[in-house]
C-alpha cells in the first residue's frame, strides 16, 4: 500500500539538507520530460525527423509515455527497496510526465497522421486491438492525471489510492499496445513487460510482509 | 529514349534527366495541355481520386533513397541508407533455376544487356500505408523470364535476395526471419508488361537501399512484394513460400495486392500518406486506389478470384 503523496513524514535519518536530493531529481526529471518535445522540436524544423516526422513523433512519445508510466510505478518499490521515503515526492510529476507524453502522442496520430478524420479514429479504436489497447491506457490516465491534486487526494482519502491503483492496469495496457503494434523484433515490448512485472512483484511482496503495517502508515 | 508503353494508369515515363530537371519537365507537362497531362485527365474523368496532375509529381531523390524497408540493413525507416553501403552489387550473379529450360548463374550484365531499358514512374505504396511516385529506371520482368524459357508445368516464380551476415550488419534480425528474404508471382502476374526488374533510380544507378543492382517491381502490390537486391529466380508449379506471408500469416498474402477494401489487422489501407515535402508535415493523406490505380491495365488477372479471400 502506498502513502498518498501527501507530506514527508519526519524522517529517520537527518541528511544535512534534506530536501536537497530531491530537488535535484525533480529537475532531472523536468529536463527528461521536456527533453523530447525540444528534440522533436528543433529536429522538426532542421528536417532530421525523416521523411515521415509525423511517425517519428509518435514513436518517440509513445516511448517517453511508456518510460514515464513505469518511472511512475518505480517510486514505491524503490521507496521500499532503499528506505528512501522523500522519493514519493516526484511521483506526481512522473505521472503527470506520463499523461503529457501520451496526449502528444495521442494527438499526433489523431491530428497529424489521421487528420481528425473522426470516422477512421473511431474504426481504428474499435477495430484494431493495439489502438483500442492505447486509447484504453490513455483513457485510465484522464481520472488519475484529474485527481492528482492536493485537493483530491484529501476528498477521496482512502479511495485515492484504491483509483491510482489504476496506473498498473494502464501502464499493462500500454505494454499491450506495445506489444501488439511492433511486427516482428518484440525485444522492447519484452523488457517493458518484464519491467513492469519485476515493479509489480516487488509491491505484492512487501504487501504480503507487512499488509498492516504499511496500510496504516 | 522512346516510351515503348503508355497506359492511363502509367504515370509517363520520362527521358534520361537529373532529378531537377525530370521535376521541371513534369510541372510543364502539368501546365500545358500536353499529352501527358491529357492521358490524366481522361483517368479523372474515369473517377480517380487523384485530380490534378501535380498530385503525381515524383518524390525527391532525398525522399526514395533515405526512407526504405530493408531489414536485412536495420529496421529503421534511416538504417538502409546509413548501412547498405557495405553491399558488394559487382560482380553480381542471378541463379536462374526450377522449371525451365536455360537454367544456369547468370551475370547482371547477362541479365540486362539483351533488354531495352526504360524509365518509368510508377506509384509506390507500401503496406504501412505511405506512398511514393518514383521514377524507376529498368526492363521488362518478362524478357528475362522469356529467356529462360519456363516449362509450361511453371506457374509461378520465386525470388530470392541475397543474404550475406558479413555485407548485412542486423545479426539482430537472424532468429526472427528465416533469410534470405523470399518473394514470388504467379506466372501471369510476372508476364505482365507493368512488372519489372529495376536497376535504376532517377536515370541513375539504383543505390544500395534501394535493392541494387537488381530488385522486382510490381506497383500495383504492396511495396514489400518488390523483392529487392535479387540473387535468385526459380520456376515452380507450387505456390512458392514468402517471407512475410510465412512469417505472419495472419497479416500478410501471397497476392498481397492494394486493396483499398481489405483491412491489415493493425490498420485500415483505405487511405494512405503520400510522402509530400511541400506539406508542413510532409505528407497528405489521399485515397487509397485499387491494384493502386493500375486496375485498368491488371484487374483481369483476377477475374473471379476473391481478393478479400485471397488477399
Ligand atoms: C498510455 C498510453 C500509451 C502508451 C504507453 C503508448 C505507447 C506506445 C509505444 C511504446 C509505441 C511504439 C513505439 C515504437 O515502436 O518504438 C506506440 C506506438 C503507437 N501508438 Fe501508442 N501509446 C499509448 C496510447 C496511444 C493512443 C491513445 C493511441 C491512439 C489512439 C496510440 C497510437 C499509436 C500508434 C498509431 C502507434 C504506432 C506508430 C507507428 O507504428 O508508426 N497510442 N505507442
Amino acid at each position: 500500500m502506498v502513502t498518498p503523496p501527501t507530506r514527508a513524514k519526519p524522517a529517520s535519518r537527518r541528511p544535512a539538507n534534506p530536501g536537497h536530493r530531491i530537488l535535484l531529481l525533480k529537475t532531472a526529471i523536468w529536463l527528461t520530460g521536456l527533453g523530447p518535445i525540444a528534440w522533436l522540436t528543433v529536429g522538426f524544423f532542421r528536417g532530421t525527423l525523416g521523411v515521415l516526422p509525423v511517425d517519428t513523433i509518435i514513436l518517440v512519445e509513445g516511448r517517453w509515455t511508456l518510460v514515464f508510466l513505469i518511472a511512475t510505478l518505480a517510486v514505491t518499490p524503490i521507496r521500499r527497496l532503499t528506505g528512501w521515503n522523500r522519493v514519493i515526492q516526484v511521483r506526481r510529476l512522473l505521472g503527470l510526465f506520463a499523461f503529457f507524453h501520451a496526449c502528444v502522442h495521442f494527438l499526433a496520430y489523431a491530428g497529424i497522421d489521421q487528420v481528425f478524420a473522426i470516422g477512421y479514429i473511431i474504426e481504428d479504436v474499435l477495430d484494431r486491438r493495439y489502438i483500442t489497447a492505447g486509447f484504453a491506457a490513455l483513457v485510465l490516465l484522464v481520472p488519475l492525471a484529474v485527481t492528482s491534486t492536493k485537493g483530491w487526494i484529501r476528498r477521496l482519502g482512502k479511495r485515492w489510492r484504491k483509483l491510482h491503483r489504476l496506473a498498473y492496469l494502464s501502464a499493462s495496457l500500454g505494454v499491450l499496445h506495445f506489444y501488439w503494434k511492433v511486427r516482428a523484433d518484440t525485444f522492447w515490448p519484452l523488457v517493458a513487460a518484464l519491467t513492469l512485472a519485476g515493479l509489480f512483484t516487488v509491491r505484492l511482496a512487501y504487501r504480503k510482509r507487512s499488509p498492516k503495517k504499511t496500510a496504516r502508515k | 529514349m522512346i516510351i515503348r508503353t503508355r497506359r492511363n494508369s502509367d504515370i509517363p515515363s520520362s527521358e534520361i534527366t537529373p532529378e531537377s530537371a525530370f521535376i521541371n519537365r513534369r510541372r510543364f507537362l502539368g501546365a500545358s495541355a500536353g499529352i501527358g497531362a491529357a492521358a490524366f485527365l481522361s483517368r479523372d474523368a474515369a473517377g480517380s481520386p487523384l485530380s490534378t496532375r501535380q498530385d503525381e509529381e515524383p518524390n525527391t531523390w532525398e525522399e526514395i533513397t533515405t526512407h526504405n524497408n530493408f531489414y536485412e540493413f536495420g529496421l529503421d525507416k534511416k538504417d538502409p541508407s546509413r548501412n547498405a553501403h557495405t553491399l558488394v552489387t559487382r560482380p553480381w550473379t542471378v541463379k536462374v533455376d526450377g522449371l525451365c529450360n536455360k537454367p544456369g548463374d547468370y551475370q547482371l550484365e547477362d541479365f540486362i544487356k539483351p533488354s531495352t531499358i526504360e524509365d518509368r514512374v510508377y506509384r509506390f505504396r507500401c503496406v504501412e500505408a505511405w506512398s511514393m511516385v518514383i521514377p524507376w529506371r529498368g526492363f521488362p520482368l518478362a524478357d528475362v523470364i522469356r529467356r529462360a524459357e519456363p516449362h509450361p508445368s511453371a506457374k509461378y516464380v520465386a525470388f530470392a535476395t541475397l543474404w550475406d551476415p558479413e555485407q548485412m550488419p542486423e545479426r539482430r534480425w537472424k532468429p526472427r526471419i528465416g533469410w534470405p528474404y523470399r518473394e514470388g508471382l504467379r506466372l501471369d502476374e510476372a508476364m505482365h508488361p507493368l512488372s519489372l526488374l529495376v536497376n535504376g533510380l532517377y536515370g541513375k544507378e539504383l543505390p544500395n537501399q534501394n535493392g541494387a543492382p537488381l530488385r522486382v517491381i510490381v506497383p500495383w502490390k504492396y511495396g514489400f512484394k518488390s523483392i529487392k537486391s535479387i540473387v535468385r529466380m526459380t520456376f515452380t508449379e507450387e505456390e512458392p513460400p514468402t517471407t512475410w506471408a510465412t512469417q505472419t500469416p495472419g497479416e500478410y498474402g501471397f497476392y498481397s495486392n492494394v486493396n483499398p477494401d481489405v483491412s491489415h489487422p493493425r490498420w485500415s489501407q483505405a487511405t494512405e500518406k503520400r510522402i509530400d515535402g511541400s506539406r508542413f508535415f510532409g505528407s497528405r493523406r489521399i485515397d487509397t486506389l485499387f491494384l493502386n490505380g493500375y486496375a485498368d491495365e491488371v484487374a483481369h488477372l483476377y477475374e473471379g478470384m476473391d481478393l478479400q479471400k485471397y488477399f
